[in-house]
């Protein structure tokens, strides 16, 4: 029996992304402390230093997103994370991380409203993840893990698409999926060929300069950089979508949703086709870059969408660019009220409504 | 198959501690489970709260409108969740701190247990929430008190293992007291 418990963990969320981390090789992490992500930086500040890592709580979230972008510099595999009000303070140094094309990953678990907000779980993050939250026009990959097991495969999988990709990788929580515990496999890292860090700069040595800057002032230079951006987004939008399909084949009514959302939607969907309703759900794990492809060949056939999302639309303008342009696009959500989340029966109801 | 649980009482009460265990013994009985706790600011004597779904398949969604069984351990909790549970469904209820009487509910099952009495019995009135463990094991067969005493030793720190003869001992007085109500 203790064997079993070896090969499946029970733990939070949170702790799931440290492990993660851990595992994926990183060994700096840069971060200040807010509700309800601390138990990341709680476990990494106690396993680090064993691991001959670097824990640092740093005086801000400025100053831990340009601690980020420095370690990233040297090629070093680097995390913070953050909840929503944080997240927004990095969001400088992301957009600096963009322009310089450098890995690394942002972790929110994030909290819901503007300003200081609450910390009940919210999907009010998703224009500021995937629109860019910082200036000047760049994307950053963003997951959207939905089960701890996923907080877990999803870290993981951040650090290599930042080190293919060259850019900064954000994993897109909430407190449903940081606080809730589940079995958790710990897989080993997959061996990915990952390319050299040849730009990476090591100091003064003898070796060719190498500079890594996000300021272009060349003639042209800026134009074709961001064009080498823009296409690295198309390149994303081409190889690396990522989505989960819940009985879609034969779905009347498609529901699109994502992170603990989809999982309250996936219980309300069983619901649903126990009393004969021919519901499916299609949950983008990858918002940027969002499954456009897939939502248009679903719609193909399946004529009737119902977005659910914990806030007041955001996903929704993304699926509504995505669909057959015959197909319908009704929207449910709400921004979390005193601590309570939807419940399979709330959508339930919302199916019954859109079918 | 699947479980829906819902387990809530005061801080201090041990309801996060019964889900934890009920969720490492579905663990190890190979099954998938979620367990989602909330609680109040408060270390002790605030709201404690936790959904615990078991199932074969996919868990689906953490938290749970209508359990099919709830767990209520103090009134506050009746008061407020009561009206809540599945129509058709169990209420497993510690009468030594709450007062059904003007609780009105006939279309569920409602499971009378004098929780803090049975613990107190027992010499130990912090075992409140493994007699409630128990009344569960036994109602609805979710897991087996064989993996319940296996889980107790991940469930528990391990400076506490020494008190896993004594929660066992409530877990049975448990499931012997749900025995004898059914049968």
């Amino acid at each position: 029996m203790e064997d079993v418990l070896t090969k499946r963990l029970f733990v939070k969320g949170n702790e799931a992304v440290a492990m993660a981390a851990i595992e994926a090789g990183c060994r700096y992490y840069f971060g200040y402390p807010i509700t309800p992500q601390s138990d990341i930086p709680e476990y990494l500040s106690r396993e680090l230093p064993h691991l001959n890592g670097e824990f640092i709580q740093a005086e801000s979230e400025v100053a831990s997103i340009n601690m980020l972008l420095g370690a990233s510099a040297t090629g070093v595999r680097a995390m913070t994370s953050s909840s929503s009000p944080g997240i927004s303070l990095k969001q400088e140094g992301i957009s600096y991380m963009a322009g310089s094309e450098l890995p690394g990953v942002i972790v929110n678990v994030s909290r819901s409203g503007p300003g200081l907000g609450g910390i009940d779980a919210s999907q009010s993050d998703y224009f500021q993840a995937v629109k860019g939250g910082g200036h000047g026009g760049y994307h950053i990959v963003v997951l959207a893990p939905a089960s701890v097991q996923e907080m877990y495969d999803l870290t993981m999988l951040a650090f290599d698409l930042a080190d293919i990709y060259r850019m900064p990788v954000m994993v897109l929580a909430d407190s449903v999926v940081g606080q809730m515990k589940e079995p958790l496999v710990p897989n080993s890292r997959p061996a990915t060929d990952l390319p050299a860090k040849e730009w990476a700069v090591r100091g003064k040595g003898d070796g060719e300069q190498r500079v890594v800057k996000s300021l272009f002032l060349g003639d042209g230079e800026l134009e074709a950089h961001n064009w080498k951006l823009h296409d690295k987004y198309q390149d994303l939008k081409a190889r690396e979508c990522r989505w989960e399909a819940f009985q879609t084949d034969d779905a009347d009514l498609l529901v699109a949703a994502f992170g603990s959302t989809a999982r309250i939607a996936k219980t309300a969907i069983m619901m649903a086709r126990e009393e004969g309703l021919k519901v499916g759900l299609l949950r983008p794990i990858t918002l940027f870059p969002f499954p456009e492809q897939t939502f248009l060949d679903v719609t193909a056939r399946t004529k009737k969408v119902l977005v659910i999302e914990l806030n007041t639309g955001q996903m929704v303008e993304d699926v509504r660019l995505a669909v057959a342009r015959d197909a319908e696009v009704g929207f449910y959500g709400r921004p979390p009220g005193a601590g309570s989340l939807p419940t399979p029966e709330e959508l339930l109801e919302q199916i019954k409504k859109n079918y | 198959m699947r479980y829906d649980l819902f387990i809530a009482g005061f801080g201090g009460q041990g309801a996060l501690l019964a889900g934890n265990l009920l969720s490492y013994a579905a663990i190890i009985e190979g099954k998938n489970v979620s367990f989602f706790p909330s609680y109040g600011v408060e270390k002790r004597g605030g709201a404690a709260m936790c959904t615990v779904v078991i199932a074969d398949g996919d868990v689906g969604s953490p938290v749970i409108g209508n359990p099919s069984v709830t767990i209520i351990l103090n009134q506050t909790s009746l008061d407020k969740f009561g009206a809540k549970v599945k129509p058709g469904g169990v209420c497993i209820v510690n009468t030594s701190l709450v007062n059904l009487e003007a609780f009105e509910r006939s279309d569920i099952e409602i499971i009378r247990v004098p929780m803090n009495d049975i613990a107190m019995e027992l010499g130990d009135a912090r075992m409140v929430n493994m007699v409630a463990v128990g009344v569960y094991a036994a109602k609805t067969g979710a897991v087996s008190l064989a993996t319940l005493e296996e889980a107790l030793k991940s469930a528990l720190p391990e400076r506490n293992h020494k008190f896993i003869p004594s929660n066992m001992k409530a877990i049975k007085a448990g499931t012997e007291f749900a025995a004898r109500k059914s049968s």
